[in-house]
């Protein structure tokens, strides 16, 4: 064999080349890099995480978690409103939300599924906070030392916190609560409770535990947690207390959360509330992208939207049959364009292509303004029409704020769209082919259809998806001129992001709305290719 | 088609004119609505349409008064200045990092090319309500850590947010045409001059950017009018004190409709005028520089 080939540093060849073709790749990535990293970070993550959204539903699990926990068996079957555990449960949520004021996000969230639940949750958010108070009052006279904040801190924290607490200087930020490790064990509704308490006192309030006596909620769940677990042996100082106070628990007035509940809403002793709840208690769900689809997520299954509230369907297939349209229109109005273009010596073409290219420049507010203007009532269009005599003056045509208006507007608008490709598709089709059919015998229809036509294709398909993957997912035009029937599926996320705040049915909507997209760029990407799009002719 | 010959039946001659006449038509509907909306913008009255002294040519029917307002109420001259403010910084930014990218992207061996290829476009392949409703979440996000953690003001960070977002749908742009470009780049050329001695930097900014840069000044034309005519995106990331001009427009048009806008209307077609010759320009030089026809 002959020796291995080496480059004039000394080293094998093959491996020098090698080397030389990483560096150049390594290289090539350097400078798209930046580029990449940049669309990356400020558009196809917030994309995602947009999208993301639309199964997104962690807001019940993390407002609520213990009524979440506790709904977990309930069977509306066996007993058509939860148990009084269920509703302890739920106060104990509620305190937290109200303080951190997420029970109204709560509520609205829950609206979006069942009507009523946003005030129900408002409503009952005033009056959580006396919840249990029977029960704190009771401790309280059973020994003053529950009212006493420092109890409570003694009992609940962990030695290290009031070690850090107690050597704070009182400059900046109080030191984070940390709940002692035992306690958990103990006393796990009350050690889970004051958890909250302290930290929502500390970041809501910026006020310290040691100074604040807990909700009445504590209270309640330290009774709860004291009847569940009589013989509790709590380690330190307050063990005595707790010890003390066991044995008085039998002669406390107990007291119904439920009708407390019951009494700030009757909203409460529906079925339909609490199995709204269970229902959308999992942290993701398929709800928005059934709503996008005017399906609704019941109890008892997945179901239609009422009659009246079927509106997505609707509109879904109108942005459709509106795009189809606007781009039938295009081929009609382009196709004769680009035949001229393509078929007229260069200087002449030239002239007629800024016609083309102007209206292509010319800011879309503007081509916008333009027809909102014309197509008026008592804009030129209607005034021309009535000079005419072609239509009477007190009948004036509608053009505007309905549907035509969007087709009109449109098809002016993405006609460029339409004619610069096909255009360029016409350019490389030989005149020669046409003459040969002709004077082979076939007539001028029967030679364009057979002969020129078929090879215009590939334009047609290009110009026809740009047209439509544009038509689809526009906004500012149908808002301006399309009135109410005029309205594409854009318009409806634009309201859902910004009127409504329901962004988990923008984001389904828009993942829908999207993949269609993705759908007719992979075809463009075939039929035409990225790499082939040409802008301004 | 492109002349009669003169052995055409009547028939062929009907139609050779007919089909005129249609496309004639055609681009009248392509241009009229353009058009239109400049005589109306001089109108004396405060209407939409053309008025009896306006179509007797009497020069009473006719004023400056829309510009006057334009360029005297502050409700227009704010959002001008603030898209003079964005849109440049907008296309800086595209220009630079697409520039850059297109020129790894045009090297013989890319890894990924093709999915590069996919990311880098698709600001422009996504419905902007989409790109909207997702950088809303986003700036308004980084907004409050560069307000919060980098002390900066709140109008500053306004204007960092839409510029951002702004440079990003301008990017495919300055991608696509670039990348046009650089196909017809003669690649001996770089290595010629890495041959006499010449650095990469020197290389780039002596002998390969002279070359490509009516494709470069194109992209960012494109870029520029991109950012200069955006309304969903700005709408959405941007605060009352980033109105654009076509924010003003929007609202104008969406709420009580004044004849200014018309005014507007005018002066923005005259920059889009003024930028087409430009491209057209460049499309010729370029196509001379590479001895294609000169059009």
């Amino acid at each position: 064999m002959s020796e291995v080939m080496l480059a004039a540093d000394g080293r094998p060849l093959k491996a020098s080349l090698n080397r030389a073709l990483r560096r150049q790749k390594l290289r090539a990535l350097m400078l798209i890099a930046p580029l990449l990293i940049f669309i990356m970070l400020t558009f196809i993550i917030p994309i995602g995480q947009m999208l993301f959204r639309s199964v997104e539903n962690q807001i019940v699990g993390d407002t609520i978690p213990r009524t979440v926990a506790a709904l977990a068996d309930w069977d509306a079957e066996a007993e058509p409103v939860p148990g009084e555990d269920v509703f302890s449960a739920f106060a104990k949520d509620m305190m937290v939300a109200v303080e951190l004021k997420q029970h109204t996000r709560l509520g609205s969230r829950l609206n979006y599924e069942a009507s009523g639940l946003s005030s129900l949750f408002r409503k009952s958010g005033r009056r959580v906070d006396d919840m249990g108070e029977g029960y704190a009052d009771q401790f309280a006279a059973v020994d003053p030392a529950w009212a006493d904040p420092a109890t409570w801190v003694t009992l609940m924290a962990a030695p290290r916190w009031v070690e850090r607490q107690a050597a704070w200087d009182g400059e900046g930020a109080e030191p984070k609560f940390i709940l002692s490790a035992s306690i958990t064990d103990d006393l796990p509704q009350t050690a889970s409770i004051y958890a909250d308490f302290a930290r929502v006192t500390q970041s809501e309030d910026e006020e310290s535990p040691t100074e604040e006596t807990p909700w009445n909620v504590v209270y309640l769940a330290l009774f709860e947690d004291l009847t569940a677990n009589p013989d509790v042996q709590i380690a330190g100082p307050v063990g005595d207390l707790v010890a003390a106070t066991v044995p008085q628990l039998a002669a406390f007035t107990q007291e119904d959360i439920r009708a407390a509940f019951v009494a700030a809403d009757d909203g409460w002793e529906e079925t339909r509330v609490w199995k709204t709840i269970q229902t959308y208690s999992a942290p993701y769900t398929d709800g928005y992208f059934l709503n996008a689809i005017d399906l609704q997520k019941t109890p008892d299954g997945v179901a239609w939207q009422p009659e009246n509230e079927q509106i997505y369907i609707t509109l879904f297939l109108r942005t459709m049959m509106m795009s189809v349209l606007i781009t039938v229109s295009c081929i009609l109005l382009g196709y004769p364009v680009a035949w001229l273009l393509a078929n007229l010596p260069a200087r002449k073409a030239n002239m007629l292509m800024i016609l083309v290219l102007l209206p292509f420049w010319t800011s879309l507010l503007v081509r916008t303004s333009a027809w909102k203007v014309l197509l008026q009532q008592q804009g030129v269009i209607n005034d021309t029409l009535v000079w005419f005599g072609l239509v009477a003056d007190d009948n004036r045509l509608a053009l505007i704020n309905n549907a035509t208006g969007t087709i009109i507007a449109m098809t002016h608008i993405l006609l460029p769209f339409m004619i610069l490709p096909l255009y360029s598709v016409l350019k490389t089709i030989p005149p020669s082919y046409l003459r040969a059919a002709k004077s082979l015998g076939a007539t001028n229809w029967t030679a364009f259809w057979r002969v020129y036509f078929p090879q215009s294709v590939p334009g047609i398909g290009a110009g026809s998806i740009l047209v439509f993957i544009i038509a689809i997912g526009y906004y500012i035009t149908p808002e301006i001129v399309g009135g109410t029937k005029g309205v594409f599926i854009s318009n409806r996320i634009a309201y859902h992001i910004s009127t409504s705040l329901n962004w988990g049915l923008a984001a389904a909507l828009g993942a829908i709305l999207l993949a269609m997209v993705l759908l007719l760029y992979w075809a463009y990407d075939r039929i035409v290719g990225i790499d082939n799009v040409k802008l301004g002719g | 088609m492109s002349a009669l010959p003169p052995y055409a039946t009547t028939g062929q001659r009907i139609w050779y004119y007919s089909f005129r006449v249609i496309v004639g038509l055609i681009l009248f509907f392509l241009i009229a609505p353009i058009l239109i909306i400049i005589p109306l913008s001089f109108n004396a009255e405060n209407f939409f349409t053309f008025t009896p002294k306006m179509l007797a040519l009497d020069p009473e029917g006719y004023s400056l008064k829309h510009y006057r307002d334009f360029f005297s109420n502050q409700d227009w001259i704010r959002p001008l200045q603030n898209s003079l403010i964005i849109a440049p910084f907008a296309t800086i930014i595209s220009v630079s990092l697409g520039t850059l990218a297109a020129i790894g992207l045009s090297q013989s061996h890319v890894p990924f090319r093709r999915a590069i290829m996919a990311i880098l476009i698709s600001p422009m392949i996504v419905p902007l309500i989409i790109s909207a409703t997702g950088m809303f979440f986003f700036y308004s996000q980084l907004g409050l850590w560069m307000e919060d953690s980098l002390g900066l003001s709140k109008s500053l960070t306004g204007y960092i947010k839409v510029i951002l977002a702004h440079a990003a749908l301008g990017i495919p742009f300055v991608i696509i045409t670039v990348t046009a470009t650089l196909v017809g780049f003669d690649k001996s050329l770089t290595r010629a001059a890495a041959n006499m001695g010449a650095t990469p930097t020197v290389t780039f900014f002596r002998v390969q950017m002279p070359l490509i840069l009516p494709g470069v000044i194109s992209g960012g034309l494109f870029a520029f009018i991109t950012s200069f005519d955006e309304v969903v995106v700005v709408l959405f990331v941007g605060a009352a004190a980033q109105k654009t001009l076509p924010w003003q427009m929007y609202t104008g048009l969406r709420e009580q409709i004044s004849p200014t806008i018309l005014a507007v209307a005018t002066v923005l077609v005259a920059v889009s005028v003024l930028m087409l010759a430009t491209i057209e320009i460049l499309r010729r030089r370029s196509e001379r520089l590479r001895g294609m026809s000169p059009g």
